[in-house]
């Protein structure tokens, strides 16, 4: 197995080796591309057809290759014609009267008069072909799988939820005929299969591509799809019913070609055109993968996830896909309250600057979230600093897998510590902290975003503390007692950067508007922390990561408008 | 009159011929492995030295022996292609399936004589540094799973298999392995698959040649039990012995199974080329004619994925004239000689050396219709073509057998079959599609006919109450 995400980007090297090229001949035009390209598995194999075609600018349809799996070959649907250079006897090239080498088109050897198409995902280019994608006899070869693809197919894309991402719809406009020949009775297969807890499969819309079982094998290593029956009966199933059931079960519906496999989450819920997209990251753990949110309105319908060669490839786990409900919990927090009465944020931050301005050194503590933006938890620190305060974070640990998901729950860890937040071991002033406030050093204490009474610091001693500041999402045993309460942001709903357990930094950008009187927490603290510190801050996003960027070593020349969508790796 | 010319099958149809070890050492059985083990090192004139083993590979290369199948490929190049260098493992296969509709020939060596089979598959493992190899017999002979068990058994006391081969210190495993019950088992990459514990799926070339990237990913040779046979024979006559026996390009003999409409079917083994599809089919020592009153319609000569022959059909051939220069001739379909390139020459194939023969009682429509329904049957459905198309032939020509035929269908069915051949993963979709487009170019009006009958007869039953 071989997933992108475990392969670090590599440096780029000083000098690039030389790539050895080859010239060949696309629809009659000459251009130049390498010998050597990245399979499936990044391993450099001979250049095919397909991925020739791409270079020189053009498209070849397909549905069972997908550049992360391995490679099938059975669709048909990539088949192109093509010539190579004609031998001679004395194996030297045949020339033309021009002196330009003559080319033997592929023939089927039965029957020399018929073009013989090779299919372009598998077929590896050589020296001097000639690929002809868009001649009539690929077309026609094209359009003859097309027909057979749609021979059995219900034709009821009206009522099909995948209607507008459908590679069989797309591809029937573009490339099938307008009237299908077929007068049999068509085959029946099973629908609204369950195959496991999140998918649903109908046997009759699937081309049998298989690019699900191939994902699912080779990818997640799960055995759990196959293939029953035999011939145009044939029938993806689950070994048992339902149990289809790893973690990446969902992948599959983003690889499905057409509308057989559908989220159990998402299916008829949204016609996907309606769909707002903003690319933002997975902050359900240290990976950090990369997703799409869809919204509608202040409404997150689904994440996908978003191509990163350097963190996810194309894939992200079913728990962090399907973690963005709560977002929408009819509990959030949506108010500002002062000991308990709402309160509008002037007077609350207004408050809070002037009780925090008379602080004494050590006699504040704050406790920040590794799930917490990088920016967020770089002011906290700035906070901190101003009174000599002790600040740490909550642990949040599970079990790894061997594809993406970290044993590190927590997604900005790494940000923690880059920003002095926590040290490498998260939680270890916890208890220094528990004992300031027991011996009364402690007067304030700063909370974002964690419930501290499950971490040591109970009911009883927040009890003691003059001042309890708490900023969160969803109410808890700690925002239930907080002098103040700031309702903050969900991930989704804010900008800012996460830095992933291997040091990706990467950028998150706002989906919907946050609830209530909610706001983004770097937002509201970048209006206090001035206040209380005296340095001047700054009002955006941008002007805020940059400053960061210019203070905290690891992300020295960093600016906000350089990072990618993809983000870019620090040195951790 | 022409004979059989019993090679293979010497011994086996002999009386009182028994499928055991003891049976075959009295016929001289593995004497040819001792032989062969014995090999000496050859020098050649360009001052190479060819090892033992190259040697039996060189004499198998110039026997001319070709794959019996169905490709027809020679045996000694598919040899020459395995991967030697790769630090791999090499393995041989045995593709004992014979699943092609109208062969019965392999199973009469399993049955019969399955020693001989062992015997030709340790030479040939010997030559190619084959330490592991497996049988791949077709599921519905337990019998002769039975067999080659027993026989494996009997060989490896007798220290022709196992460790240590007799005393040379070579050591090879076989094992027989039992399909499951499917035609495209006895594809090769299909087979390669399956044996592997997975559904029979055909690879796809490139990259996954045998000879490269075959068993468990490793170099292997795939072979028929009747051209694993003839390399023992090879080796006990010499390749130039050998290469006398049938006709040059086109050597040794070879199995026909005979079926359909004739008097005595059967199988029969002749010298390559040496006897006509006309003999086979009416000789007495063959076919024995068609029955009383009944005139020839087709012959479908090399099992049923080959394409079909019409009775009458002359077929221009090339021929080497006494001169050696080569010229075109005609040759009417009895008078063809019953090998690889005649056959290849009249637009078909020999195929399986399966013989289908079909008197003027036949409809063509109907014994479409029911090879269509075999391949519909059998397609793995994995490549769209043929998964999709099979079906497709399979309800058309159903449709057109049984009183819902169009005008239109010959055409109709010619352009499906057209859509499938060369566009799939293996072979299949050629054996599919071509009995398809013969049947119908051939005897297109017959199934025009059939298409018109069946609309007037339509008309007819509609016009009375036309809504
Ligand atoms: C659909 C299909 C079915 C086949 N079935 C058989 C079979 O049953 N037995 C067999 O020997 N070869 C069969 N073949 C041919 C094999 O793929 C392979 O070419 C052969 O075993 C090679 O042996 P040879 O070179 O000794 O002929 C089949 C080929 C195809 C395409
Ligand atoms: S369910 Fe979708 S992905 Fe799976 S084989 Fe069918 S079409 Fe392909
Ligand atoms: S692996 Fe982690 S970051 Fe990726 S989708 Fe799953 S929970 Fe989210
Ligand atoms: S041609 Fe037919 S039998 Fe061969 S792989 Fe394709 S579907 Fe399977
Ligand atoms: S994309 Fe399916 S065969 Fe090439």
């Amino acid at each position: 197995m071989s997933n992108a995400a475990t392969t670090a980007p590599a440096p780029a090297p000083a000098a690039p080796p030389p790539v050895e090229k080859i010239k060949i001949k696309v629809d009659g035009r000459e251009v130049e591309v390498p010998k050597l390209l990245p399979n499936w598995q990044g391993k450099l194999e001979p250049t095919t057809m397909l991925q020739a075609v791409q270079l020189a600018g053009g498209e070849v349809p397909h549905y069972c290759y997908h550049p992360k799996l391995p490679v099938a070959g059975n669709c048909r649907m990539c088949l192109v014609e093509f010539g190579t250079p004609m031998m001679g006897p004395d194996r030297k090239p045949v020339l033309n009267e021009d002196g330009t080498p003559k080319i033997a088109k592929s023939v089927l050897p039965y029957e020399p008069q018929t073009p013989r198409g090779a299919i372009a995902c598998a077929t590896p280019i050589s020296p001097g072909m000639e690929l002809y994608p868009n001649s009539p006899a690929t077309k026609q070869m094209r359009e003859a799988v097309l027909e057979s693809l749609l021979i059995n197919h219900p034709l009821d894309c009206p009522i099909c939820d995948q209607a507008g991402e459908c590679k069989l719809q797309e591809y029937s406009v573009e490339h099938g005929q307008a009237s299908s020949r077929f007068v049999e009775a068509k085959v029946h297969k099973p629908k609204a299969v369950d195959l496991g807890p999140r998918i649903v499969l109908d046997d009759e819309r699937c081309v049998l591509c298989t690019r699900c079982i191939r994902f699912t094998k080779d990818i997640a290593g799960d055995d759990a799809l196959g293939i029953v029956n035999r011939g145009s009966y044939n029938t993806i199933a689950a070994w048992k019913a339902g149990a289809f059931d790893n973690n990446y079960t969902l992948n599959t519906v983003d690889l499905c070609p057409v509308g057989a496999l559908t989220s159990k989450d998402f299916r008829f819920k949204m016609r996907v055109w309606f769909l707002k997209e903003t690319k933002s990251v997975c902050t359900s753990c240290g990976t950090g993968c990369n997703i799409t949110i869809g919204s509608r309105e202040s409404t997150i319908h689904r994440y996908e996830p978003r191509d990163n060669d350097a963190v996810n490839g194309p894939w992200m786990c079913d728990s962090g896909r399907l973690n963005y409900k709560w977002v929408a919990r009819e509990d959030r927090l949506k108010e500002v309250l002062v000991r308990g009465a709402k309160a509008g944020w002037g007077t609350a931050l207004k408050e809070i600057s002037a009780k925090l301005a008379t602080a004494p050194q050590g006699s504040v503590a704050v406790v920040a979230s590794a799930r917490q933006t990088t920016e967020e938890l770089y002011l906290l620190k700035k906070l901190a600093a101003k009174f000599d305060a002790l600040t740490d974070s909550v642990a949040r640990n599970g079990e790894a897998d061997k594809l993406l998901v970290s044993a590190d729950r927590n997604p900005n860890r790494t940000g923690a510590r880059l920003t002095g937040v926590a040290s490498a071991e998260l939680g270890l002033n916890l208890p220094r902290i528990a004992a300031g406030i027991a011996n009364g050093s402690i007067k304030t204490l700063i909370v974002f975003g964690e419930d501290v009474t499950k971490h040591g610091l109970g009911g009883d001693l927040l009890a003691q503390l003059d001042t309890l500041i708490v900023s969160d999402i969803l109410p808890n045993a700690t925002t239930a007692i907080a002098t103040y309460l700031l309702p903050g942001c969900a991930p989704a709903e804010k900008r800012g950067t996460f830095v992933n357990v291997k040091g990706r930094l990467q950028k998150l950008m706002q989906a919907v508007e946050p609830k209530g009187d909610a706001r983004a927490e770097w937002e509201f603290l970048l209006e206090l922390v001035p206040h209380v510190t005296g340095q001047s801050g700054f009002k955006s996003i941008e002007g805020l990561f940059n400053q960061m960027a210019q203070e905290v070593p690891a992300f020295a020349g960093l600016e906000w408008a350089k990072i990618g969508d993809t983000g870019v790796t620090v040195q951790i | 009159m022409p004979e059989q010319f019993k090679l293979i099958l010497k011994h086996a149809d002999s009386p009182g011929y028994t499928p055991d070890l003891e049976c075959y050492a009295r016929h001289g059985g593995y004497e040819a492995l001792k032989k062969a083990l014995a090999t000496t090192a050859r020098d050649l004139a360009d001052g190479k030295k060819l090892s033992p083993q190259e040697v039996v590979r060189e004499d198998v290369k110039a026997s001319g022996l070709r794959g019996r199948g169905g490709a027809g490929f020679s045996a000694g190049l598919k040899w020459s292609f395995v991967d030697r260098r790769s630090g791999k493992p090499i393995y041989l296969i045995c593709n004992a399936d014979e699943s092609e509709p109208g062969t019965f020939k392999d199973r009469q060596i399993l049955h019969k004589d399955p020693h001989q089979l062992i015997e030709g598959m340790i030479i040939s493992c010997w030559a190619n540094d084959v330490k592991l190899a497996y049988i791949y017999i077709r599921g519905e002979m337990p019998h002769g799973a039975r067999l080659l068990e027993k026989a494996l058994a009997e060989a490896k006391a007798k220290g022709f298999l196992g460790k240590n081969i007799l005393g040379t210190g070579y050591d090879l495993e076989i094992y027989v392995h039992r399909g499951a019950g499917a035609y495209i088992c006895g594809e090769e990459t299909g087979l390669i698959e399956s044996l592997e514990g997975k559904r029979a799926y055909p690879r796809i070339k490139p990259p996954y040649f045998p000879a490269v990237l075959g068993l468990y990913m490793c170099p292997t040779i795939v072979n028929n039990v009747e051209t694993l046979c003839h390399v023992k024979h090879i080796v006990t006559m010499g390749p130039a012995e050998y290469a006398k026996l049938g006709t040059p390009n086109n050597t040794g003999t070879r199995i026909v199974s005979l079926s359909g409409d004739v008097m005595k079917p059967g199988y029969f083994e002749v010298e390559v080329g040496k006897v006509t599809l006309g003999q086979l089919i009416n000789d007495p020592n063959f076919g024995g004619g068609l029955r009383p009153g009944r005139s020839l319609k087709a012959v479908i000569p090399g099992g049923s994925s080959s394409k079909v022959l019409k009775a009458g059909e002359v077929f221009k051939l090339n021929r080497k004239g006494a001169d050696g220069q080569m010229t075109k001739v005609d040759v009417p379909l009895l008078d063809l000689p019953y090998d690889f390139d005649s056959l290849q020459g009249a637009g078909t194939m020999s195929g399986s050396g399966a013989i289908i023969v079909m008197d003027d009682s036949r409809s063509m429509v109907d014994v479409l219709a029911n090879l269509s329904e075999f391949y519909a049957h059998e397609s793995c459905g994995q490549c769209t073509p043929c998964r999709e198309g099979a079906l497709w032939l399979a309800k058309g020509t159903h449709r057109l057998a049984h009183g819902e035929g169009r005008k239109q269908d010959a055409d109709y069915l010619s352009h499906i079959a057209q859509n499938i051949q060369g566009r799939t993963i293996c072979a299949f979709g050629e054996a599919a599609s071509w009995p398809v487009l013969s049947f119908v170019k051939k005897f297109k009006d017959e199934f025009e006919a059939q298409g018109a009958a069946d609309e007037a007869a339509r008309g007819k039953a509609a016009r009375p109450n036309q809504h």
